[in-house]
């Protein structure tokens, strides 16, 4: 089933959308329909969309600057957080208040930024838990093997193909703890289509993976398509966006800035402006700060005052201006 | 010292009926924290909820003796779902603290004033024996062999407490080789990642928390068949003793809760006749026999920090597989 | 306690060894003199006691409570079938012995004199009280007046709880650890100063002196035992364990050195002053709300104004960026393990007064209570355990109006499992993130 797609350029699905490419833009057949989606943090208003669909039997890309809220609307469609504001509907069912798991019985499945490989379940165990509707997962009948051997060794094998195709099976029975970071990302990939889904979303799948293998994960995404799913997935790094999406979706500030497919977004002044600078032909993926908390602001502004306080960043000029009287000072107060 | 009477007392800890309701208490731990990793400080709660359980609905309600088993077995259900709806969907530190908090709320409302008419208050319940002892197939006398002779009533609650025991044993192996015991350690590794896989994290949870919450309970009523139920026993350190003997056999093991309850306990058994031992013939000097005997818990405190730092997975458990690699 | 990273660790390996040596040698020279005080014979073995029989027309009544306190001493005990009570004490001299009246039938009141009264024992061993026991009403306080007075005492426990838990959460939000040994860390206050008092210290010396030892309490198990464990990398789970492992340990560790009794520092259950109506205060409490009430906002100042302080609250907020930003988190994680200690034992001193009494496992008590706090306020903020600290602690008193006194801590923790369910970041905390 793999792919030689490597070779040449993908072909590219068009005709997505009714009217003109303009945010919110109607598409011609819509698996995501998000209305006056908004979540705030405290003050800031991570997420401000007003409409947006995203096309069936297409692969999508979402991309903005750090701190758009790409990642934050996929967990508002997901389920895995609630939005102040908004509805939205998938496959033509309402999702508002519904439960992540359930989003995910629907058929539609999420890979995280953070990559979550199940590190003390061997490679085949995290496999095997992404199936669906698994007799042996309900506590009375799991007690009973005759009961779930059977579908049991079906889901074995299929889970064999998938980690064929991803070249993982010589790791089967690895704990994914063992894996490398790239290998990871696969594993979740791989993980999340035992569920046969109809829509992926993949959350940064390149990040962290090295170059050889990115190929590899491009082959992937584009394969989804082929086997007819629809695909949903936030990239930092334009070249690949360019070479697989067929449709891109601009995130800025929480609003969607722009839409349109990846040759046209890429010249419109809103995205030129808001994300991409006059660093236009600098690799974003690079730039990417992918550390693991985010700066809020109060941690901000607090480093900003201890930084004009002690006037020095170099850590250790800051433990010399340090003076130890400090701790004696402390224990005065009492 | 009486070296012959101190290993002949040491030996009888192997089966007593506290190794195995301590055993089973462990192995209610390991589905808890072991394969669901449910940080669980309460157990000291079910298992007073088992024992209050069998003795009330006794000597209040006149029940048999088994149904003072399933009581005492419900009480703990209905604890759990007081416990995990609120906390379950909540960061794990939460779960520990509010079960830590429950167990004590239990343990206050056993030994208040108010409610002395029927748990008797501090002085704790006793004289439920009856039923159970009626219900003895053994023959009358005292047999056995070495330091594990008994009578008729000491067998009979030490040979039913073994079989629980292993029914329960057998349950967990059953449940943790199973596409639902996969799930559930899926969730202890990362319970978004699982959630995101289509999979009822809040159930799975729910459900490990009573499975191994009525483990729990069956571990008080085993503890409270043989002698008296007291209201002093059930503090957060008897928890903590669980913990170790979970942490010291290996957390996400089945035999381990096992094996560790029996280390545990020849180990105390033997350590309380060899300090006052030992202090009282001068081995160990500016020591009193009490403070001698307090020592032993002293070094139940130092072995659980040791085998936490220095052998997380515990004896039985496998190198690789740390239950502790999350940060 | 100077430039403490610069000391090499063979030095600071003896240092602490020596620490811990002196500790116990002090803790072994009284285990000596002070001899456990509590068992169910109340005091049997004393030379010395009172005793009475509690009789009404005649007839014996069983159960009245009967205290004798004084010479800082206290123990109490229930007549038995035949209104008989006997409780042994320490040494000859001047004790408050008292009958509960709560305890006696409904309509049943002490008649003549009062139901606490002040007895010597100075020529035999032995005195016996009696009281004279009559039909009547007792006389209740108002509503208005009880309630004034349990949210007095209720302010000044949540204020000596905020210290204890204050110091938990500045740990909790630096190092991300739920230390279940922080009960004991504030047992230890009350421990020093019960040896220093009895090393015939000045209150005034012993007391401060307690605290001080609590600070380097806390630095010694941070320089010890916690920073080799982070250094060590291990999971915030295991270390949590290792706490609890801790506490077990340094529980049972009292109980060797001060065995099981109930002690009091001196001044403790002093008469209180009439403020108005019957509301009472001792002067013990009213230095014991000012100085909690000084430290807090002396914290408060510190956390807020000073450079470490706001370094503690940058790591507490993100600590890898705060360590990316060139603050030495070690150190300031240190200092935290001082304050956080020498808060505790401040706390523990305070609650000693407040209780009234140490003893050896005093800290699993008050440790829930300060997780509450903590809990209430949202995990890991100082100003949160504050406010979480203040609301445990009036909860904890007023609900005593209501209920019995021996569930008082019920109330305060199902509160807590309830602002779990509705608010689960606690009062001031904030969501995490997902993804
Ligand atoms: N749980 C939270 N609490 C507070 N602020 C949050 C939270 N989650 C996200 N934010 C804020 O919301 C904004 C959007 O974050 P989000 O993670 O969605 O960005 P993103 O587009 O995925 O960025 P990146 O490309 O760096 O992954 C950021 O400013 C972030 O700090
Ligand atoms: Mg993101």
């Amino acid at each position: 089933m793999s792919s030689n797609s490597s070779s040449q350029s993908p072909v590219k699905t068009t005709g997505l959308h009714i009217g003109d490419a303009a945010p919110g833009v109607a598409k011609v057949d819509p698996i995501i329909i998000a209305d006056n989606v908004t979540r705030t943090f405290g003050g800031l208003k991570a997420v401000d969309v007003e409409h947006v669909e995203i096309p069936r039997g297409a692969i999508t890309a979402l991309i903005g600057p750090n701190g758009a809220g790409k990642t934050t609307l996929f967990n508002l469609l997901t389920g895995f957080d609630k939005p102040d504001t908004g509805t939205w509907t998938f496959d033509g069912t309402r999702l508002n208040g519904i439960p992540a798991f359930r989003v995910a019985r629907m058929g539609q499945v999420r890979t995280f930024q953070l990559t979550k490989a199940l590190g003390l379940l061997t490679v085949l165990e995290n496999m095997k838990l992404g199936a669906q509707k698994q007799t042996g997962e309900n506590v009375f009948s799991s007690l009973l093997k005759p009961l779930w051997r059977k579908q049991e060794v079906e889901i074995e094998e299929r889970a064999m193909e998938i980690l064929a195709r991803f070249k993982l099976d010589t790791k089967k029975d690895d704990f994914a703890a063992s894996l490398s970071g790239g290998q990871r990302k696969l594993l979740e990939m791989a993980r999340a289509l035992m569920s046969s889904p109809k829509l992926v979303m993949l959350d940064e799948p390149m990040a962290g993976v090295n170059p050889a293998l990115t190929q590899s994960l491009l082959d992937h995404i584009l394969n989804l398509k082929t086997e007819g799913m629809s695909v949903l997935f936030v990239e930092h790094d334009m070249h690949m966006v360019r070479h697989i999406a067929d449709w891109v979706i601009v995130m800025a500030e929480g609003r969607i800035v722009a839409e349109g497919d990846p040759e046209t977004v890429m010249q419109d002044a809103a995205v030129i402006d808001a994300y991409l600078g006059s660093h236009q032909d600098v690799d974003l993926g690079v730039v990417t700060g992918r550390i693991s908390g985010e700066k809020t602001a109060e941690v901000e502004d607090l480093l900003a005052e201890i930084d004009a306080e002690v006037g020095l960043t170099d850590s250790s000029a800051y433990i010399a201006d340090t003076p130890t009287d400090d701790t004696a000072k402390e224990e005065d107060t009492k | 010292m009486d070296w012959e009477a101190i290993l002949s007392n040491t030996a009888s800890w192997l089966i007593s009926p506290e190794t195995i309701a301590y055993a089973l208490a462990a192995l209610g731990l390991a589905v808890h924290f072991g394969y669901g990793g449910l940080l669980n400080f309460g157990m000291a709660g079910f298992m007073a909820l088992g024992a209050y359980g069998y003795a009330i609905s006794i000597l209040t309600f006149g029940l048999p003796w088994w149904a003072g088993i399933l009581v005492g077995c419900l009480a703990s259900v209905v604890f759990a779902f007081i416990l995990g709806i609120p906390t379950l969907r909540l960061r794990a530190d939460y779960l520990a603290i509010v079960t830590i908090a429950a167990a004590e709320i239990v343990r206050l409302l056993f030994t208040t004033q108010v409610f002395d008419a029927v748990t008797n208050s501090a002085d704790g319940l006793g004289n439920y024996h009856e039923g159970f002892r009626a219900a003895n197939p053994f023959p009358e006398g005292t047999y056995g062999f070495g330091p594990w002779t008994y009578n008729a009533n000491g067998w009979w609650v030490r040979i039913f407490g073994i079989g629980l025991l292993i029914i329960a044993a057998l349950l967990v192996w059953l449940l943790m080789r199973s596409p639902w015991g996969r799930v559930l350690k899926g969730i202890r590794e990362d319970e978004d990642a699982v959630r995101a896989l289509g999979k009822n994290v809040f159930a799975y949870k729910m459900q490990a928390l009573i499975i191994g919450g009525i483990f729990g309970a069956l571990g008080g009523v085993v503890f409270a068949l043989p002698s008296a139920v007291v209201p002093s026993v059930y503090v957060t350190s008897l928890t903590f003793f669980i913990w170790t003997i979970l942490l010291l056999g290996g957390a996400a093991t089945v035999f381990g809760p096992i094996l560790g309850a029996v280390i545990f306990w020849v180990i105390m058994g033997f350590l309380s006749n060899v300090l006052p031992a030992m202090a009282s013939s001068g081995l160990l000097p500016f020591m009193s026999t009490t403070q001698a005997a307090t020592l032993r818990f002293i070094f139940v405190g130092l072995a659980l920090m040791l085998i936490v730092i220095f052998r997380p997975q515990g004896i039985l458990g496998n190198k690789k597989e740390l239950t502790f690699v999350k940060q | 306690m100077s430039s403490p990273h610069s000391v090499p660790a063979p030095r600071r390996a003896r240092t602490i060894l020596l620490f811990f040596a002196l500790l116990f040698g002090a803790l072994i020279l009284q285990s000596a003199s002070a001899a456990p005080a509590q068992a169910d014979e109340v005091g049997t073995e004393y030379d010395f006691y009172f005793a009475g029989n509690v009789k009404y027309d005649s007839e014996p009544l069983e159960d009245v409570n009967i205290t004798v306190e004084g010479n800082g001493y206290k123990a109490d005990v229930d007549t038995d079938a035949e209104g008989k009570w006997k409780i042994g004490v320490p040494e000859k001299g001047t004790y408050t012995v008292t009958l509960d009246e709560e305890t006696l039938p409904e309509g049943v009141i002490v008649a003549e004199g009062s139901a606490s009264v002040e007895s010597e024992i100075a020529l035999t061993n032995s005195k016996i009280v009696n009281y004279f026991l009559g039909e009547g009403v007792r006389e209740t306080t108002s509503f208005f007046d009880q309630f004034v007075e349990r949210t007095v005492n209720g302010l000044n426990f949540g204020l000596l709880l905020a210290l204890a838990a204050v110091g938990a959460s500045l740990v909790f939000g630096t190092t991300g650890l739920s230390n279940f040994a922080h009960g004991e860390m504030v047992t230890f206050g009350a421990v020093m100063a019960l040896m220093f008092t009895n090393l015939q210290l000045p209150l005034w010396a012993a007391l401060p002196a307690a605290v001080v030892m609590s600070g380097v309490f806390g630095y010694v198990l941070d320089t010890g035992l916690w920073r080799p464990l982070r250094r060590k990398g291990i999971g915030i789970v295991q270390v949590m364990i290792v706490s609890i492992g801790l506490s077990l340990l340094i529980r049972y560790v009292y109980l060797y050195f001060i065995g099981g009794g109930t002690y009091q520092l001196p001044g403790a259950g002093e008469a209180g002053i009439n403020l108005f109506g019957s509301v009472t205060l001792s002067i013990t409490d009213m230095i014991s709300m000012a100085t909690s009430a000084v430290v807090l906002l002396a914290m408060a100042w510190w956390l807020v104004r000073t450079r470490t302080g706001k370094a503690t609250r940058a790591i507490s907020d993100n600590p890898s960026l705060a360590a990316a930003s060139g603050i030495d988190v070690d150190r300031v994680v240190r200092i935290v393990w001082i304050l956080a200690g020498a808060l505790a034992g401040l706390a523990g001193i305070l609650w000693a007064y407040f209780r009234p009494g140490i003893k050896w496992d005093m800290g699993t008590q008050i440790l829930l209570l300060v997780f509450g706090a903590i809990v209430l306020g949202g995990l890991g903020t100082a100003f949160g355990a504050l406010l979480g600290s203040l609301i445990v602690g009036l909860l904890v008193e007023l609900s005593t109006l209501w209920i019995p006194s021996d569930i008082k801590y019920v109330g305060a923790l199902v509160v807590l499992i309830g602002v779990l369910l509705v608010k689960p970041q606690g009062l001031l905390g904030r969501k995490e993130r997902i993804g």
